[in-house]
């Protein structure tokens, strides 16, 4: 390795860090510096996603052993909740339901987009341009805080009477109109609707952290970096970030409809003649539940992809980097991004065959839908061929990136089924739909946000996170993701529903797939079990892991690797500009197999012509 | 630590930050916005009956004007600050702010009228919109609902513009209703039908909005001005920012005007 060029900086960075003097609070609380944006969203999304996932654990168990008390927690949860959720330790269906709405949507709104969009698109999207910050540092900081805000109102709203939200991550109407209301229930501290104003609060919160990242990436790249030299993070963040901007705009508006609804009594999404426990609903009816699902899904489906594009760049980064090759078409690669953003915002309806739409809709949304797999493939491939003839690097976040692939390919291939109506009328509803989009929003997200974890670490902290327990949190971590999906598609086509807190008639008839269940749940057991090697990974690591001894630890090419380690407040010790492409990987004719896009041809002390090499 | 195009324009985009920022800010409103129509559409194509001439026309008219007016004051202020008039902005950036909170004051009176203005729904099914002739406390607890129906030109222009200022004549006949020929009565808020709920949203929204506005342009005329002596032309790309906004806020209103009061 040549070291020449780099050298660490974190003497010059103390110092530079020195003469700005901020209070505590302004710089790890209410800060404006994109990076700890960047860690406070990191921080608080991966425990959103912990607790998400808890949830779910304990869903588990009353699916393989129903109506057994949990061990260990049903007491606890009998003791929070109170006796009418959790009697003796076992779960009710309300329990279930609210456990299984919020799973959902926490995952969604407050763990993985957060994640992969916030947290990682604060911290490295202004590394990457060159930029000293974010455009508008203010309003990155409010963005966090509404996220944040949104959080604790989910959180609290499990401890309302009657519990959190019961109607799905979808919260589909009149049902979610009407639930949490009435006698027990509060007119406005209750599941259903503190879950519309937290959406609110998240919703609000993304918004402006959307302009401010598309912002950032239009005005604030650096001198040279133009835009088919972004790096591919760069240009997903971009893609994103314009999903979010124009689709949850309206799923903001269906929210405001839904507290109409359930505060003033108006009938926007509840039909005439509604019966409501044996009675005729007081309400003026002449809504429709469909609106709802339009309004829903036109957010919807685009979010999804606001979770998988992220993903995509931080695979694309580490497979460039430790293929030590370019990728194979950085302008597929790009196109293809911009074609499933684009196409993302017209197949939304595919969520709705069994609506009943007519089938001049129907068909619009096939054709779409089917469109939308032809630049997803395209990227999958991209990537696939980037690994011929590499002498791949197989380190920790390599091997999190390479299994994403496979991941996105299940994910992507089962859900072309789902996209006609004949397959989908038999699908729909069922354990399989859930096996499609879990291989896409569970495995292929959740490793490819491990997979930036590890490998932006060191630039975060200036230490490495230890390779031996990141292999221990690997293969488990793969194995049972699979162990938990996989049987999901098999149970899906014998008929399971995806929503039954027993089973009901739809066990009886599938009883020859019910021992996946213990299967699924014994796999979801050992993958909470998994995390620990990563938990502690990460915070040994921050204090005692290995410490990087180059600003460009990785040996990579893009830009955030060109500022001290960690970097201090305005990141960059000296201006930036970029030379070249973002991949420049085993360019024939250097001495050096990487280009970095900040150093010029004459500071890479090019060989000579070949009469100045000496055999 | 200075974030690059605060103040001056990127050479290649010919913007600065706030600029794109307000953009993308707006496009995102549009999309806000446009979810409340397409609702508004999908539901009105829905429905098996819309109800007309509840609102006052020369009410929403005369606000459509003070929009209107507002927004060309405050392109003048912006260009006064642009030409470095700083009491000239104060004016006109002052009027801008009267117009808004004149047009807030007119919205609440219509929201008040609808208040108090009833509709009753006969067991058959027929439906008679008027003014009670009692108090609401009576009329809850009366067996028998006294009603001042609207007269049939309701939904004239010149006698909504009368009924403004003076209570209407003519038809003072007062129908007595026994309650139990009545399957449902109330007066003129969101729950009422679905037309009253989407003009409540719709135009809450945008009141919403009128507010936010108000309280920005508010804070560049006081306190946010004392960044003339500073930076005047940072204060006016501020200006102009917040601008765009108001600009936005009332384009929507002329959508909505139409829309919920015309058509
Ligand atoms: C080639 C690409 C894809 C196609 C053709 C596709 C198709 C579909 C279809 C038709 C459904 C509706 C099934 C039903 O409810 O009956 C569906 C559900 C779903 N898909 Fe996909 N999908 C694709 C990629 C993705 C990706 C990339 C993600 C996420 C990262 C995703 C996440 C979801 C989710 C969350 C649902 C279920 C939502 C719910 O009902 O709760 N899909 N998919
Ligand atoms: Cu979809």
């Amino acid at each position: 390795m040549d070291s020449e060029m780099s050298m660490t900086s974190q003497a010059a960075h103390g110092h530079h860090e020195g003469h700005e003097e901020i209070s505590w609070i302004r710089k790890y609380v209410f800060s404006t510096d994109h990076k700890m944006i960047g860690y406070q969203y990191m921080v608080t999304s991966l425990f959103v996603a912990l607790f998400a996932f808890f949830l779910m654990v304990l869903m588990r168990w009353q699916l393989s052993f129903p109506g057994k008390p949990i061990p260990i927690f049903g007491p606890i949860l009998e003791k929070l909740l109170g006796s009418s959720m959790a009697p003796g330790g076992v779960m009710t269906p309300q329990l279930y339901n609210s456990f299984g709405a919020m799973h959902g949507t926490m995952m969604i709104f407050m763990a993985l987009v957060p994640a992969l969009f916030a947290g990682f698109g604060n911290f490295v999207v202004p590394l990457q341009i060159g930029a000293p910050d974010m455009a508008f540092p203010r309003l990155n900081m409010a963005s966090f805080w509404l996220f944040f805000v949104g959080v604790l109102i989910m959180m609290v709203s499990f401890f309302v009477p009657g519990g959190a939200a019961k109607s799905g991550w979808t919260s589909y109407t009149p049902l979610a109109d009407f639930a949490d209301m009435g006698p027990g229930f509060h007119p406005i501290f209750n599941g259903q609707t503190l879950w519309l104003i937290g959406m609110a609060f998240n919703i609000t919160g993304s918004l402006l952290g959307s302009v401010n990242i598309i912002t950032t990436i239009i005005q604030l790249r650096t001198k040279g970096l133009s835009w088919m030299r972004l790096p591919v993070f760069v240009w997903s963040e971009l893609v994103t970030a314009f999903l979010l901007l124009l689709a949850f705009p309206p799923l903001e508006s269906a929210a405001i409809m839904q507290l109409m609804d359930r505060l003033f009594g108006t009938s926007f999404f509840s039909p005439e003649g509604l019966i409501i426990n044996g009675k005729h609903a007081d309400i003026s009816g002449g809504g429709s539940s469909i609106l709802w699902q339009h309004l829903f899904w036109f957010l919807g489906h685009p979010e999804v992809y606001v979770q998988i594009l992220p993903t995509m760049g931080i695979v694309g980064e580490i497979f460039a980097n430790n293929t030590r090759k370019p990728l194979w078409s950085y302008k597929v690669f790009v196109y293809s991004l911009l074609a499933i953003g684009f196409l993302s915002m017209i197949v939304w309806a595919h969520h709705m065959y069994m609506t009943g739409m007519g089938q001049a809709v129907t068909s619009f949304f096939q054709i779409f839908t089917t469109i939308i797999s032809i630049p997803s493939v395209l990227l999958g491939t991209v990537l696939l061929l980037s690994l011929w003839g590499a002498s791949i690097r197989f380190n920790v976040p390599m091997l999190f990136a390479l299994a994403w692939l496979p991941m996105f390919g299940i994910g992507g291939l089962t859900g072309l089924p789902l996209g006609w109506t004949a397959s989908d009328v038999v699908l729909h509803d069922t354990y399989y739909v859930i096996g499609h989009f879990h291989y896409m929003m569970a495995p292929a997200s959740l490793l490819a946000l491990f997979a930036g974890i590890y490998y932006w670490f060191p630039k975060a902290t200036g230490r490495y996170m230890n390779e031996f327990l990141g292999k221990i949190h690997f293969w488990p971590t793969f194995i049972f993701f699979n162990g938990i999906f996989f049987p999901m598609l098999v149970q899906g086509f014998a008929g399971v529903h995806r929503r039954w807190y027993d089973g009901g008639a739809g066990w009886q008839m599938a009883q020859n797939v019910l021992w996946l269940n213990q299967v699924m749940s014994f796999s979801a057991w050992a993958l909470a079990i998994a995390q620990i090697p990563f938990i502690i990974n990460f915070f040994w690591s921050l204090f005692a892991g290995k410490k990087v001894t180059d600003d460009n630890p990785w040996q990579a090419t893009t830009l955030e690797w060109a500022t001290p380690t960690p970097p201090g407040h305005g990141n960059f010790l000296h201006p930036v500009a970029v030379y070249r492409d973002p991949y420049e990987y085993s360019v024939p004719g250097y001495k050096q197999d990487y280009l970095p896009q900040w150093e010029s041809d004459e500071r890479l002390n090019k060989e000579g012509k070949l009469s100045q090499v000496s055999f | 630590m200075e974030i690059p195009y605060t103040v001056t324009a990127r050479p290649d985009t010919g913007l600065y930050n706030a600029k794109v920022g307000i953009w993308l800010f707006l496009a995102s409103e549009v999309m806000l916005f446009g979810g409340l129509f397409s609702a508004y559409i999908f539901l009105r194509l829905g429905a098996t009956h819309w109800p007309h001439h509840i609102l006052n026309v020369p009410m929403g008219l005369f606000n459509t004007m003070v929009l209107i007016s507002s927004s060309i004051t405050m392109v003048m202020a912006w260009s006064s600050l642009k030409m470095r008039q700083f009491s000239n902005y104060r004016k006109w950036l002052g009027i801008t702010l009267f117009c808004g909170v004149l047009f807030l004051s007119v919205k609440s009176v219509e929201y008040k009228d609808k208040f108090h203005h009833y509709g009753i729904i006969l067991n058959s099914g027929q439906e008679i919109t008027g003014h009670l002739a009692m108090t609401e406390e009576e009329a809850i607890h009366s067996d028998v609902l006294k009603i001042k129906p609207d007269p049939e030109n309701a939904g004239d222009f010149l006698f909504q513009l009368k009924s403004i200022f003076s209570k209407p004549e003519g038809e003072e006949k007062v129908l007595e209703i026994p309650k139990k020929e009545i399957r449902w009565w109330s007066n003129f808020v969101p729950k009422y039908n679905t037309y009253l709920a989407t003009y409540f949203t719709m135009t809450g929204i945008h009141a919403l909005h009128i507010l936010g506005g108000l309280l920005v342009l508010g804070y560049f005329w006081g306190p946010g001005a004392a960044l003339y002596r500073t930076n005047p032309e940072h204060l006016a790309n501020r200006v102009e920012v917040a601008g765009l906004f108001w600009h936005f806020v009332d384009l929507v209103w002329i959508f909505l005007f139409p829309t919920l009061y015309l058509f």
